[in-house]
């Protein structure tokens, strides 16, 4: 049997995106799974936690663009995600542009930075290209602590200033609705732009760089520009996911927005969904966002309280829930949840993902 | 006679290529049996298909035991010697640290090793990085022949050195065969003359001839299954 | 003059953790081509093991004591805890490094949560005795103590690992694995046993370098997430001394520590732009990978 065909995965795809289009016109009463405060579906809690579900799954199937399909495992996404939250924050917030310019210069700077860095880490491969990116991250990381010139606010973070942005989506309260579906917005755009690369020629030269860089080198195709490709359009899309950040949250503080704990959650949402199977990183990501924002809620409450420290401790712990059930998948599902839904024509391929995302690492070195 | 090495239907694939496609032979207790094929057939992974060192699927034999699945060193203490294509010393250790790793149990024949390349014993605080070519395959020679395994796996043991070195080294082989059952890929048709009794040819992953090395005095079979030209 | 002198002192100490953080690092990834997120974990765990000791041991044992058992009790912690990982959690992946770099991130996420559940998000203090916090004046210089222990313990490590590789059989079975791990199985060594070893070994280290970065450099003061930001470093560290190498561990800490130190001070100092030795150290990196790809002392292809 060969199922999900291409139809049917359509078909499942358009039916959820329709029901979460006119989710917030639904004010269904859902006691115990919601992770706003009140157990109402379109509830400005929920929404706002869908929406950063949404968001991180538009940065996910991005990411899963890189690793999945290129198998370039970079720890740096944080650093363009990063990106776009704080220069479109300070363009909005201390220069007081309007929304256009910003997110033009937000692209900008998002699209140097990615060809630049870029260029420098694809000299080397494997996992000296994971601590090269990961360490360009971690060096935005210290710069925005550092508050230069005052521009970032330091260890406080920076509150975004609504005086220029359009009525319909200033303040993050009053227009949870209208945000929710920017950020659902910004996941469709970045699910396509995903889907027609990795169906293009582009994309099936992505998935055989992943499955054997040498041999392409002897067909006489440079993989290097290629590489460079999916790293620039994955942080691309990143940095779209730190624009929506912001606009849902409105204050952008380092340890959360620019530190290496994002770069490992993108990655742990894409490996639990399944790598390179793009549906994969969207479910992978909503799980795992909605888990940690339910699970944080529930830690709180009475019942949890109550409970003898043995248990208390780790089940008041999403950090801790997450990470166990994240072992437990590389333990016992490696091909993810996509894995676990279809298992005949994903196993393979995710399996093969995660080896030969390693091929030539121990190789490493220059280019 | 029983057989050393029994292989059939070996199938091996590498980062997506079938680089062995059903292979059977098998290797007969005693002597020299040459595997030979052009640049690239699979000697090598066959070697290492043998070894454990690669994933393979089909039947693998090894001195009596069905070692297929089986780790590395579990295959490699049923008493098999390993000299790789690349000689593959440890060159920040020293020819002693090199020598004193393959050691298994009390037995290491020293004496032996020494007589037959007696400038690993005066280089033995040298590292083994900086030996020639040729002093780096003495080493990885004598790590095989230490321990007096019954069965010598032998890859390339010529290649890139010196006709006067390769003549010394097929001198130690001979006499290692006396003990040891020898599988030897070679490319070397002087050397496999001398040293072989029978050989096995492959091309593109299968096996292609299985016979006796004088098969290796008709030209026409030496252009057809080696791509060489006749017999030197 | 002064001034440089003692940051030359405090900077070298900081290597001498960086190296504690890093050679572990090194010599697991050499080895075993796994790039080891838990170490942060295995750092953090030795200095709440030794806050335990240091609170929960009657006082009457005297502050020196405590330290003194609160540091060995760290480093037990962190070779036990990467033991138990390598056994558990990392022998079942053997042949899928992804795999086993992915389950070292949920390890050290989850067991971050817990201390983080366990011991409050908030900083703990650990008692120690006053001549760890005074400086000894040595000729017109006032050199921390704390410093004098991390040096100490930092060269200890440093011969004790030289002479270990360099003369035991295990040693060498390392050394030999890190080169060429295949050729080691090909003589009929069990690698594994090793693979466990160096985890142990690794996670001594790192216990030992999570304890004394809590005395040395934070105040006393234990959190839950210091290990991490403590391993951002030693990655720097391995990188720039070449994946595999414990004497390019040992420079490119000693190197990273100092830069970090004159940096912070003399820039950042006068700019008050405190993060430029962090920052700074992260240049040193894309510096040497420019220069080396392979870092200072990696093998060449």
């Amino acid at each position: 049997m060969r199922w999900p065909s291409r139809r049917a995965g359509l078909l499942v795809g358009a039916i959820v995106l329709g029901l979460f289009i006119v989710l917030p016109f639904i004010g269904l009463h859902v006691p115990w799974v919601l992770p706003g405060t009140l157990d109402i579906v379109n509830s400005t809690g929920t929404l706002e936690v869908l929406a950063l579900c949404f968001m991180f799954a538009g940065v996910a199937v991005g990411y899963d663009m890189m690793f999945g399909y290129t198998g370039l495992m970079s720890l740096g996404p944080v650093l363009y995600f990063a990106v776009g939250t704080y220069v479109f924050d300070i363009a909005l917030t201390h220069w007081g542009w309007s929304l256009f310019p910003s997110l033009l210069v937000t692209f900008g700077v998002s699209l140097v930075l990615a060809v630049v860095l870029g260029a420098i880490a694809l000299r080397v491969h494997g996992i000296a290209f994971a601590m090269v990116t990961l360490a360009f991250a971690q060096a935005f990381y210290f710069l925005v602590e550092s508050n230069p010139h005052n521009l970032t606010g330091g260890d406080t973070g920076l509150s975004l200033s609504y005086t220029r942005m359009p009525s319909f989506l200033s303040g993050a309260v009053s227009n949870t609705r209208n945000l929710y579906w920017v950020a659902l917005a910004f996941l469709v755009v970045a699910y396509l732009i995903v889907w027609l690369v990795t169906e293009s020629v582009t994309g099936h030269v992505f998935v055989a760089i992943r499955e054997n860089e040498l041999r392409l080198d002897v067909l006489g195709v440079r993989p290097y520009r290629f590489k460079l490709v999916s790293f620039v359009v994955s942080s691309l899309i990143a940095t779209g996911g730190g624009i929506v950040y912001i606009l849902v949250i409105g204050t952008a503080v380092p340890s959360v927005v620019a530190s290496t704990t994002v770069t490992l959650s993108i990655l742990i949402m894409v490996v639990l969904g399944g790598a390179g199977t793009r549906w994969g990183a969207v479910v992978g990501a909503m799980v795992y966002v909605y888990l940690q924002q339910y699970l944080d809620k529930v830690g709180a409450e009475p019942t949890f309280t109550r409970l003898p420290a043995v248990l208390r401790v780790p089940l008041s712990e999403p950090q801790f829930l997450l990470g166990a059930i994240f072992v437990l998948f590389v333990f016992f599902a490696p091909g993810g949840i996509a894995g676990l839904v279809v298992r005949r024509r994903f196993r393979r391929a995710s399996a093969a993902t995660l080896l030969s995302a390693f091929q030539g690492l121990r190789k490493g070195g220059g280019g | 006679m029983t057989n050393a090495v029994e292989i059939s239907d070996l199938h091996v694939s590498i980062s997506g290529s079938h680089v062995l496609q059903g292979v059977s032979f098998s290797v007969p207790s005693g002597g020299v049996t040459a595997l030979l094929g052009r640049n690239g057939v699979g000697k090598t992974t066959t070697l290492r298909a043998i070894l454990g060192l690669v994933a393979s699927s089909g039947r693998i034999q090894v001195l009596g035991n069905e070692v297929s699945g089986w780790p590395t060193h579990r295959i490699v203490r049923l008493g098999i010697g390993y000299v790789p294509e690349d000689r593959d010393v440890f060159s920040g250790l020293t020819v002693e640290q090199n020598l004193r790793l393959a050691e298994s149990g009390s037995g290491a024949q020293y004496d032996e090793v020494f007589s037959l390349f007696p400038e690993l014993k005066t280089r033995g605080r040298q590292r083994a990085g900086t030996l020639s070519g040729g002093q780096q395959q003495m080493l990885s020679i004598a790590r095989a022949l230490l321990n007096h395994r019954p069965l010598l796996l032998i890859d390339e043991p010529s290649k890139g050195l010196a006709p006067k070195i390769v003549s010394e080294f097929a001198g130690v082989l001979e006499r290692a065969a006396e003990h040891s059952t020898v599988l030897l890929v070679e490319q070397n048709l002087s050397v496999v003359k001398r040293l072989a009794q029978r050989i096995v040819v492959l091309d593109h992953g299968e096996v292609v001839h299985r016979g006796e090395v004088v098969d290796l005095e008709d030209p026409t079979l030496v252009r057809q299954l080696l791509g060489v030209a006749g017999a030197a | 003059m002064n001034i440089f002198l003692v940051l030359t002192f405090s900077g070298v100490a900081l290597g001498a953790i960086y190296f504690l953080a890093a050679s572990g690092l090194s010599l697991i990834y050499g080895l075993m081509d796994v790039l080891n997120f838990a170490h942060g974990l295995f750092m953090t765990l030795g200095a709440y093991a030794g806050y335990e000791i240091a609170t929960r041991l009657p006082s009457s044992l005297g502050a020196p004591t405590l330290v003194i058992l609160a540091i060995i009790g760290a480093t037990v912690v962190g070779a036990l805890a990467a033991g138990v990982t390598e056994l558990i959690l990392i022998r079942p992946l053997y042949g899928k490094p992804i795999s086993q770099i992915l389950i070292t991130i949920g390890l050290d996420l989850a067991g971050v949560g817990l201390l983080m559940g366990g011991f409050g998000s908030t900083a703990l203090q650990i008692p120690v005795p006053l001549w760890l916090i005074e400086p000894t004046h040595i000729g017109g210089l006032y050199l921390p103590n704390a410093s004098f222990l991390a040096i100490g313990a930092g060269v200890l490590v440093l011969i004790g690992l030289e002479m270990f590789l360099a003369l035991t059989r295990y040693g060498i079975i390392i050394r030999a694995g890190v080169e060429n791990r295949e050729m080691v199985r090909a003589l009929g060594i069990d690698v594994g046993r090793a693979f466990t070893l160096v985890f142990v070994i690794g996670g001594a280290m790192a216990g030992l370098a999570g304890i004394l970065y809590t005395i040395v450099f934070s105040g006393d003061l234990v959190s839950p997430n210091q290990g991490d930001s403590l391993l951002i470093f030693a990655f720097i560290v391995v990188v720039i001394g070449g994946l595999g190498s414990i004497r390019g561990s040992a420079v490119a800490a000693l190197a990273v520590g100092l830069l970090q130190q004159y940096t912070s001070f003399y820039i950042g100092g006068h700019s008050g732009w405190a993060q430029i030795g962090d920052l700074s150290t992260v240049l040193l990196l894309a510096v040497v990978l420019e220069w080396r790809p392979r870092g200072l002392f990696g093998r060449v292809a």
